[in-house]
C-alpha cells in the first residue's frame, strides 16, 4: 500500500497551509485544531505549575521564615523588566490581530530584549557569573540559600531563554510572511507562554526576595 | 532495504554519537575551566544527556517540529512506508495511534520480561539462607533494577492500552497531537537504554533512591536519574495528549458519562501523570545536581558552630512520594478500568453503577494526592502528620470499595462465560483483593511501625500491582488480540497460562506477607535461618518461577497465533463498544465515517438498546 497524504496541518498558523476540500471545511478544521492546541497548552501550564510549586515547596521547607541577603535594587529592576515585557508582548499580539506586521515585529523583538535584560540581570548579579562587573555572594554549593536560589532562578531562566527562542522563531516566521490576522496560533502560543513565565516569576520574586527575615549565615 | 532506513537503527547511532559528543563537551569545558580533564561521573552525565537528544534526533522524532520552526509544511503520512516492508513502521517514527499503541505495549512486555528475569535471579539467591552466588552489592543492583525496569514496563503498558484503545473507543481518527504522541513514545527508548546501562556501574538503594545513600553510591545513580526524568517527560506529554483527545474529539452523542468506562480510568490516570510526575522529575534532578555540583538540597552541611546550613534528607522523601504514591494509582487505575470494561461483556449484563465507577476513578486519583506521608510513618517527621496521613489513606478504601461492589453487582445473576480474558479479569479481582485487604494494615500507623520495610510490604505491593495491572493487562492483551491481529489466540494455552499463573501468584503473595510478619526484612541479600523463613522463601522462589514460565507460554501463544490462529471476525466477544463494529485488524483510519452514539454503553441484554447508531448494535 502506498503512503497517503492528508492535508497538512497548519501547526503554527500559516496563512494558506491547508488544501481541504472547501473553504468552509478548512475553517472548521482550523477552529477544531485551535481549540485542541489551546487546551493542550493550558494543560502543559498546569503540569508546569507542579514543577514550580515543587520548587516553592523546597524553598519553604529548607528556608522556612528566613531568606538570603540579596540585592533588593537588582531584584526590583529585573522584576520590572519582566513585567514591562508582558505589556510589550500584549501590544505585539494585538498588532498581529489587527494585521499591523511592522508594529508586531517591533514589539515582539522589544519583548525579547526585555527578556534578555532580565537574563543579564540574573546572570551578572544574582549568579555572579562575571565577577569583574559584580561580585556575587552566593554559590550553588555554598549552603541551602545558594542551592535554592540557583535552582529556582535556574529553572525559571531556562523558561525565559526558551521563551526568547520561541519569540525569535515566531518573529522570523512573520518576517517570511507567515501568520495572518485570523490565523496566528504560533504568535498566540508564544504570547501566552511568555505571560506564563512572567506569572511564575511573580510567585518566585517574593519567595526569594521578600518573604522572611534575612539570615546571616556563617560558613 | 538499508539497515539505516530503520528509525531505531538511526536512533541507536544517534545515541552513540550523542554519548561521545556529550563526553567531549564535558572534557573540553573542564579543560577550559582548568579542572582535571577526566572525571567519570561528570562525563557520563553530559554524555547520557546528549545521547538521549541524539537518539531522538536520529530516530526522527524531532524532524517535523524543527521544520515548523523554519515554516516548512509537514504533511501527516498515513499507512505503511511505500518503499519498505510493512513491519518496518513499528521500528521508526509513525504517527498512527494504533502503531504507537503497539510500540508501547510490545516494549512494555519486553521490559516486563527483563524486569521479571532480574527478579528471578535474586529470588534464586534468596531461596536459601547464606550468600550463594550474588554478592550483596550486586544483589542490591539487581533488586533496584528489577523495580525501575518493571515500573517502566508498567508505565509503557499503560501507555500502550491508552494509546491503542482510547481513540478507538471514542471513535476518533487519531490522537489530538500525533507528533507529540510519537515523541512521547520514542523518548522512552533512549531512557530504557540508559537505565539498562546503569547496571554497568550498579546502584544499590532500591528504587526509592533515598539520599544520603543515593548521593554517595556509584555513577549508576546518575543514569537512573536521567532515565526516569525522560520516562516522566513521556508520561506528562502522553497524558496531556490523551486528555485533549478525550475532551475534544468525542463523537456526537457521547457525553462524558457515555464514554466506555476504560476512558474514565484513563482520564483519572492522565490527570495524575500530567501533574504529579513533575515532582519525581524535580526530585531526581535535584539529586543529580547535588551529586554533580554539590548543591546541598538533601545532604545536611554543618558550619563551625554546628548549625545545619545545608539540606534535609526528608525533603526528598516528600517530593518523591508526592509522585510515587499517586503513581501506584497510575499503575492500577487503567487495569481496574479494564476489569470494569470486560465484566459486562462476559456477564451479558449492564455495568453496575456506571456513574459511581466513573467517579470512583476520579476520587481515587484525587485522594491519592493527599496520602503520600503514609510511606514515611517511620521517617521521624512530625508525629501529628501520622494521624492525618493515616486517615486520608484509609479514605482510599471507599472509592476502591465502590469498584468491588460494582464488579460483584455486574457478575450477580449474569450469564457468565469463561474465555481467557474473563479468567484473567476474575483473577485480577481475586489478586487485587489480597492487595487491597493488606493495605489498611499498612495504612494504620500502629501496625505499619512493625511492618515497615518488611517483606509484608513487598507482598502487599506485588498483589496490588499484579491485581491492578499485570492480570488486567494480560486480560486486555487476550481480549483485544483479535482486533489487533485479526486472529484468535490459542484458548488452551491461554487457559494453561491462567491456571499456572493465578495459583502461583496467590502462593507467592501470601508467602511474601508471611515472611514479612515473621521478621524478614526487604532489600537484603541474606537472612538468619533462625527466623524460620527459609521454607517460605523457597515457596516464593518456586512460585516466582512458575509465574515466569506461564508468561513464556503467553508470549509463545501470541507469536504463533498471529500466524496460525483462527480468523476472528469483527466482533468475537459480541461487544457493544465501537472498536468491535469495524473490521479486524482495525483499518488504517479505523472508522470509515464518523460514528454517533445513541444510547448507553453497557446495556447488555436489554432488548432493542443501541449504543452506536447504524453500525450494528452488537447486543444479544
Amino acid at each position: 500500500m502506498a503512503a497517503v497524504t492528508t492535508p497538512a496541518h497548519a501547526p503554527l498558523g500559516h496563512a494558506h497551509a491547508s488544501h481541504a476540500d472547501t473553504p468552509h471545511a478548512d475553517h472548521d478544521n482550523f477552529a477544531a485544531q485551535l481549540r485542541m492546541n489551546r487546551l493542550g497548552l493550558w494543560l502543559f501550564f498546569i503540569s508546569e505549575a507542579f514543577l514550580f510549586g515543587g520548587l516553592l515547596a523546597a524553598r519553604f521547607y529548607l528556608w522556612g521564615g528566613t531568606r538570603p541577603e540579596l540585592d533588593q535594587n537588582i531584584g526590583l529592576i529585573v522584576t520590572s523588566m519582566l513585567l514591562v515585557s508582558s505589556i510589550s508582548m500584549r501590544i505585539a499580539e494585538t498588532a498581529m490581530e489587527r494585521g499591523n506586521r511592522k508594529a508586531f515585529s517591533f514589539f515582539i523583538l522589544l519583548t525579547a530584549i526585555f527578556g534578555l535584560i532580565f537574563m543579564g540581570g540574573v546572570m551578572v548579579f544574582e549568579w555572579g557569573l562575571f565577577p569583574a562587573i559584580y561580585q556575587g555572594h552566593l554559590t550553588p554549593w555554598g549552603d541551602k540559600y545558594g542551592a535554592i536560589v540557583f535552582a529556582m532562578t535556574g529553572m525559571h531562566a531556562l523558561h525565559v531563554i526558551s521563551g526568547v527562542a520561541f519569540i525569535l522563531i515566531v518573529w522570523n516566521l512573520a518576517r517570511k510572511g507567515h501568520f495572518s490576522k485570523e490565523r496566528h496560533w504560533g504568535v498566540e502560543a508564544c504570547a501566552i507562554y511568555w505571560h506564563y513565565v512572567d506569572v511564575v516569576w511573580i510567585f518566585f520574586y517574593p519567595a526569594l526576595y521578600l518573604i522572611g527575615n534575612v539570615a546571616h549565615v556563617t560558613h | 532495504m538499508r539497515l539505516t532506513s530503520l528509525g531505531l537503527v538511526r536512533g541507536l547511532i544517534g545515541y552513540a554519537v550523542g554519548l561521545l559528543l556529550g563526553m567531549a563537551v564535558v572534557v573540553v569545558s573542564r579543560l577550559l575551566m582548568g579542572m582535571s580533564v577526566w572525571e567519570a561521573e561528570a562525563a557520563w552525565v553530559g554524555g547520557v544527556f546528549f545521547a538521549v537528544i541524539g537518539f531522538l534526533g536520529g530516530v526522527g522524532a524531532l524532524s517535523d517540529w524543527l521544520k515548523w520552526t523554519r515554516g516548512a509544511e509537514t504533511p501527516l503520512l498515513h499507512g505503511p512506508p511505500a518503499d519498505k516492508p510493512a513491519w518496518t513502521r513499528y521500528f521508526g517514527v509513525d504517527y498512527n495511534h494504533k502503531v504507537i499503541g503497539i510500540q508501547y505495549g510490545v516494549t512494555g512486555l519486553f521490559l516486563l520480561l527483563i524486569g521479571g528475569s532480574l527478579a528471578l535471579v535474586f529470588r534464586a539467591e534468596l531461596a536459601d539462607s547464606g550468600i550463594s552466588f550474588l554478592q550483596p552489592g550486586t544483589y542490591n543492583t539487581f533488586l533496584s533494577m528489577h523495580a525501575w525496569v518493571a515500573l517502566a514496563a508498567i508505565l509503557l503498558g499503560v501507555g500502550g492500552m491508552a494509546n491503542y484503545l482510547v481513540p478507538l473507543m471514542i471513535g476518533a481518527a487519531d490522537m489530538a497531537f500525533p507528533r507529540l504522541n510519537a515523541f512521547a513514545y520514542w523518548i522512552n527508548v533512549p531512557a530504557i537504554l540508559t537505565l539498562l546501562l546503569s547496571m554497568l556501574f550498579g546502584w544499590d538503594s532500591g528504587w526509592t533512591a533515598y539520599p544520603p545513600l543515593s548521593l554517595r553510591g556509584p555513577v549508576g545513580y546518575q543514569l537512573v536519574f536521567l532515565s526516569i526524568f525522560s520516562i516522566g517527560l513521556s508520561s506528562i506529554l502522553g497524558s496531556l495528549n490523551i486528555i485533549v483527545t478525550m475532551l475534544m474529539m468525542r463523537p456526537k452523542g457521547m457525553s462524558l458519562f457515555r464514554m466506555p468506562i476504560f476512558c474514565w480510568a484513563i482520564l483519572a490516570t492522565s490527570l495524575i501523570q500530567l501533574t504529579a510526575t513533575q515532582l519525581i522529575g524535580q526530585a531526581f534532578l535535584m539529586l543529580s545536581f547535588e551529586r554533580t555540583l554539590g548543591m546541598p538540597f538533601f545532604n545536611p552541611l554543618y558550619n563551625a558552630a554546628g548549625e545545619n546550613i545545608g539540606g534535609q534528607p526528608l525533603l526528598f522523601q516528600h517530593l518523591f512520594w508526592f509522585y510515587s504514591h499517586p503513581a501506584v494509582y497510575v499503575f492500577v487505575l487503567p487495569g481496574l478500568g479494564i476489569i470494569s470494561e470486560l465484566l459486562p461483556v462476559f456477564s451479558r449484563k449492564p455495568l453496575f453503577g456506571y456513574r459511581w465507577v466513573a467517579l470512583s476513578s476520579l476520587a481515587i486519583a484525587l485522594v491519592g494526592f493527599l496520602v503520600w506521608g503514609h510511606h514515611m510513618f517511620t521517617s521521624g517527621y512530625g508525629e501529628y502528620l501520622r494521624v492525618v496521613f493515616m486517615i486520608s489513606t484509609l479514605l482510599v478504601a471507599v472509592p476502591t470499595g465502590v469498584k468491588f461492589f460494582s464488579w460483584l453487582g455486574t457478575l450477580w445473576g449474569g450469564r457468565l462465560t469463561f474465555p481467557t480474558p474473563m479468567l484473567f479479569t476474575l483473577g485480577a479481582i481475586s489478586v487485587f483483593l489480597i492487595g487491597g485487604l493488606s493495605g489498611p494494615i499498612l495504612a494504620t500507623t500502629a501496625t505499619d511501625l512493625f511492618l515497615h520495610d518488611t517483606y509484608f510490604v513487598v507482598g502487599h505491593f506485588h498483589a496490588t500491582i499484579f491485581g491492578g495491572f499485570v492480570f488486567p493487562f494480560f486480560a486486555a492483551i487476550y481480549y483485544w488480540y483479535p482486533k489487533i491481529t485479526g486472529r484468535m489466540y490459542d484458548e488452551t494455552m491461554g487457559k494453561l497460562h491462567f491456571w499456572l499463573m493465578t495459583p502461583g501468584f496467590w502462593l507467592m503473595s501470601l508467602a511474601q506477607m508471611t515472611a514479612g510478619t515473621m521478621g524478614m526484612r526487604r532489600r537484603i541479600a541474606d537472612y538468619d535461618p533462625a527466623l524460620g523463613v527459609e521454607n517460605v522463601h523457597l515457596l516464593v522462589t518456586i512460585a516466582g518461577f512458575v509465574i515466569a514460565f506461564s508468561i513464556l507460554i503467553m508470549i509463545y501463544n501470541l507469536f504463533t497465533s498471529a500466524e496460525i490462529g483462527a480468523t476472528a471476525g469483527n466482533n468475537p466477544w459480541r461487544s457493544r463498544s465501537p472498536e468491535w463494529q469495524i473490521p479486524s485488524p482495525a483499518p488504517e483510519h479505523s472508522y470509515a465515517r464518523p460514528i454517533a452514539v445513541v444510547g448507553e454503553p453497557y446495556d447488555y441484554g436489554l432488548a432493542g438498546s443501541k449504543y452506536i447508531a447504524s453500525m450494528g448494535a452488537g447486543d444479544d
